[in-house]
């Protein structure tokens, strides 16, 4: 067995982190008799109980559709609703919450402005440049988009350390380029990719940019205004609110050009038999009723992340990263992927077990990680591995976890040991 | 070790020691299939003569589980009736497996089964 040696971490406000972990409700349960790891907030992470109570709030006292009614139900939920998308707003320095726009979720997102934008301004002789490093749902959707309007895709290689080489970068954002589009942190490597530089790079051939955001919302203070980006899009789940709620973020001549993407309700301002006039910005992206208790969860969580302090979240998972970069370099046979400089999670692989067998044995002992491709394939090729098990952390892990992951990956080593 | 209850001593010795494990000469039927989720393949070879299985083999990578079934299912097959191993089902693997399992993993249990059926019975894929 390992024996772990004291690693001070002087950076981490101990305290403060149980404090925390006492709004997260599931953070007290045990799995197969242990306390619960949970080691895995890049795929989602834990809800405080301020957003549990108030969409429970919603469902018990003003559960009604809203823009619709007149009577104070209605109101009532038109009103969080709304509020929730200004918080939003706010939350990320947006000039205006009419360029909040409610979707599923990041995926959604991509897929919007790849079905609204994209088919408005794409087309044969066109370039969108993506990066190699990205998550399949902004490689997929601009597949689909290019095999119907003949545009070329390309892909900004990695280095062997994986990161973005920018070294031909020249070359492949030119005249023909009409997006870059990327990951602002990769989920895979923890790379935190160079935002300014991208952008510059669009910028000065006239391309716009698209921002995927769903691994740094929530865990750095984000200005859309600073980062300059067209487009920005993220995901509630992974940032202490619920599923099925994920914003994107556009800059308001962009949307306001934009042809709307589903049609249906709320998103019209009339409707004839021979045609119809859309509705103002944001309504003429959100058609159909929308996910309102999602969105008012959102806003709580917003408001809890923002009580926290978004620079406190990024300082803390910093150096609890840097506690388990350490803690698991120690391991024989633990190979991490990406660089060392990283945002908040660690994909590794160790000796030839397979991840799907190291989860396994590390669910076994409580701890909760990924292991598998995490929907980014060609990274995984590119690196010339199957498959990684990744452990992703929030403010509200601490050492000790990263400890029982320590220990559970010996554990791992022994029992498959030939 | 042994007292983990996923992975039971008898799994982690067929991973650890496969049987059956390599590349049959001449062999009858031949069948490769893989699991792209995770990633694993798996090649199952036979010899049959008169419709009875006398010698089996099978070659791939992957999981502990998907390892594991396989060892085992070679083992079984061994001087079975080819219409005996066409009704083994899902039950059948995971009582030789002997443990509770996610929807997830019986993918990795099952890869193994999937390939040795589409192979005795003759078919390009088992399906889904």
């Amino acid at each position: 067995m390992v024996e772990l040696t004291a690693v001070a971490t002087p950076e981490l406000d101990l305290e403060r982190i149980e404090r925390i972990r006492q709004d997260f409700p599931i953070l007290a349960r045990q799995v197969h008799g242990k306390p619960l790891a949970y080691l895995d907030n890049a795929a989602s992470s834990q809800k405080p109980e301020a957003v549990l109570r108030i969409m429970d709030e919603y469902y018990r006292q003003y559960n009604a559709n809203v823009h619709r009614g007149v009577h104070t139900l209605s109101e009532e939920a038109t009103a969080a609703y709304e509020l929730a998308r200004l918080k939003v707003s706010r939350f990320i320095h947006s000039p205006s919450d009419k360029q909040i726009i409610f979707t599923r979720g990041t995926t959604e997102g991509i897929n919007l402005v790849a079905n609204s934008w994209g088919r408005a301004n794409l087309g044969v002789g066109d370039e969108v440049l993506i990066t190699e490093m990205e998550h399949h749902s902004n490689i997929v959707p601009w597949q689909i988009l290019r095999d119907q309007l003949g545009f070329t895709l390309r892909y900004l290689p990695l280095t062997a350390g994986g990161e973005l080489d920018l070294s031909q970068l020249d070359t492949l954002v030119n005249a023909r380029t009409k997006l870059v589009s990327f990951m602002h942190v990769s989920n895979v490597l923890g790379t935190v990719n160079p935002v300014q530089e991208l952008v510059a790079a669009a910028r000065a051939v006239g391309a716009k940019v698209l921002l995927d955001a769903a691994q740094s919302v929530p865990h750095m203070p984000i200005d859309v205004q600073a980062l300059d980006v067209d487009f920005l899009v993220f995901s509630s789940h992974k940032m202490c609110g619920p599923t099925g709620i994920g914003v994107l973020y556009g800059k308001r001549d962009l949307l306001e050009a934009m042809p709307p993407w589903m049609g249906g309700g709320d998103m019209i301002r009339e409707v004839k038999m021979e045609g119809s006039k859309w509705n103002a910005l944001p309504y003429k992206f959100e058609a159909g009723t929308p996910s309102v208790a999602e969105a008012i969860g959102l806003g709580a969580a917003v408001d809890y992340l923002s009580s926290v302090g978004m620079e406190w979240i990024h300082a803390q998972e910093q150096a609890l990263v840097d506690y388990a970069y350490t803690r698991l370099s120690e391991i024989e046979g633990l190979n991490i992927v990406g660089p060392e400089s990283r945002a908040g999670l660690i994909a590794f692989t160790l000796n030839d077990l397979h991840p799907h067998d190291l989860a396994a044995v590390l669910d076994q002992e409580g701890v909760a990680i990924r292991a598998g491709h995490h929907c980014a394939q060609p990274v995984h090729d590119r690196l010339g591995v199957m498959a990684t098990a990744r452990a992703s952390f929030y403010f509200y892990n601490k050492p000790a976890e990263v400890d029982q992951l320590v220990l559970a990956l010996d554990k791992a080593s022994q029992l498959f040991a030939f | 070790m042994s007292t983990d209850p996923f992975y039971r001593e008898a799994i982690l010795d067929h991973y650890r020691h496969p049987r059956h494990k390599g590349h049959l000469e001449n062999a009858d039927i031949h069948h490769h299939d893989h699991n792209p989720f995770c990633g694993d393949e798996i090649t199952i070879e036979l010899k049959v003569e008169d419709d009875v299985i006398v010698d089996a083999a099978f070659d791939g990578r992957g999981c502990a589980i998907s390892q594991a079934t396989a060892s085992m299912l070679m083992e079984e097959v061994m001087g079975k009736r080819l219409e005996d191993v066409r009704g083994w089902d899902k039950e059948y693997v995971l009582e030789l497996l002997g443990i509770e399992i996610g929807p997830v993993r019986l993918k990795c249990a099952l890869l193994p089964l999937k390939a040795l059926k589409a192979g005795v019975w003759g078919l390009e894929e088992w399906p889904e």
